[in-house]
């Protein structure tokens, strides 16, 4: 783990929405250690910030990849980088996602909004080696057909089942509206053999967990990627801390067994 | 109550009723996807959610005035039991139990729209707190 940033070059850029953005990132000296699906680094923008951003796509080598929305001054300012611009890098940091305990089972893996991003390399490593698993259903929701990201890879991702749905559909779209916990009876999987790994907005989360867990799947076979503001990542602010968690070290990635007690605190 | 349904099919882009029309039926989805829609004055209809296999299509039966207050229109082939809405409140009437049984069905559908239709209110997939996932 890198723990202090090293140079990366943007060599690729794509805008996937209205204000997000996908980077290719490559090293301009010492890479940072590889990383898991589900870990994140910590980007930093020279002269304006750093952030964590976790890894959108399966790690190939040396070049990471990452989806970042542009909401706060940091990431408008990486968003805004083309090409041959330069970025700091630390990392990985962060629990990934149990990978392992999915072999031989089917999996669900539901994201909501940009939470679709730091899934999207457990998918590239499950289709990788599709031997190894079960079912893999895809469900992924968005706030309009126009905030929904990788669309072009959907097509890709339902074996056998991969669908998405939006809360706010335009006049000429023709497919699913609503919230993403309708699309799960339409899966295909067995509860009791399933691992569920979930990305999104907290109320989605915990919406979701409620659905899988009252359709049979065990409350730790359920994998949620959790959100506090992160700013060390090393588990010493204390900025991120979930009761007895520091999510910058102990997650983002943790078992719903043990995070659905502490998302019910309102003082957490 | 299976002995009321009837099966019913139903091509794609087929208006199955309209805002205002009477309630006089309702459907379970078997296969295919319908959407429910208003009509908004100078842009149309538009859609508030799709529904889908397992669903429950068609809820204002049970309750008067027992008029539609949304549109439905299939998006794919929609295959479906459908059922005729005075006969079974009729059968409920004679028989409390399984009235008791299909309202409590019924209920749980709209609690699940309604909570469904209030996450939706929330707007979640907007800007969030600062973690990996939301890249403040």
């Amino acid at each position: 783990m890198s723990l202090i940033p090293r140079p990366y070059r943007v060599v690729d850029r794509r805008e996937e929405t209205h204000d997000t953005v996908t980077f290719v990132l490559d090293p301009a000296g010492e890479p940072v250690d590889v990383f898991a699906p589900g870990q994140f680094a910590m980007l930093y923008a020279f002269g304006v910030g750093e952030i964590p951003v976790s890894l959108s796509r399966a790690p190939g080598g040396r070049r990471l990849t990452h989806t970042v929305r542009a909401v706060g001054a940091v990431s408008r300012a990486l968003c805004g980088l083309t090409a041959g611009a330069f970025v700091g890098v630390r990392g990985p940091f962060g629990t990934p996602w149990d990978i392992e305990a999915a072999r031989g089972r089917d999996l669900l893996v539901i994201g909501g909004g940009i939470g679709l991003a730091p899934l999207r390399p457990l998918i590239d490593t499950v289709l990788a080696q599709p031997y190894r698993f079960g079912r893999l259903n895809v469900l992924a929701g968005a706030r309009t057909p126009d905030d929904l990201l990788f669309k072009d890879e959907f097509p890709a991702w339902g074996k056998p089942f991969s669908a998405v749905t939006v809360d706010r559909p335009s006049d000429d779209w023709g497919g699913r509206v609503g919230v993403v916990t309708t699309l799960v009876h339409e899966a295909r999987f067995r509860p009791g053999r399933t691992i569920a790994f979930l990305c999104g907005p907290e109320v989605m989360i915990r919406a979701t967990a409620r659905e899988l867990i009252r359709r049979g799947v065990r409350p730790s076979h359920v994998q949620v990627s959790l959100e506090r503001t992160m700013r060390c990542a090393t588990g010493h602010c204390g900025h991120c801390q979930l009761g007895p968690l520091l999510l910058c070290r102990d997650g983002p990635v943790v078992g719903y067994d043990l995070a659905e007690p502490l998302l019910t605190v309102r003082e957490l | 109550m299976m002995d009321l349904a009837r099966d019913a099919s139903f091509p794609a882009a087929t208006r199955i009723f309209e805002e205002g029309g009477e309630a006089d039926r309702f459907w379970i989805i078997r296969s295919g996807t319908v959407a429910l829609d208003v009509h908004v004055p100078g842009r149309g209809r538009a859609v508030v959610e799709t529904i889908g296999t397992g669903d429950l299509l068609g809820w204002s039966w049970l309750c008067p005035p027992r008029q539609w207050h949304l549109g439905a229109e299939t998006r794919t082939p929609v295959v479906a039991w459908e059922f005729d809405a005075p006969a079974v409140r009729a059968l409920c009437v004679e028989r409390p139990a399984l009235g008791l049984a299909l309202v409590t069905l019924v209920a749980e559908t709209i609690g699940d729209r309604l909570r469904a239709t209030r996450t939706r209110l929330l707007d979640l997939y907007g800007p969030s707190t600062g973690g990996p996932a939301s890249c403040l």
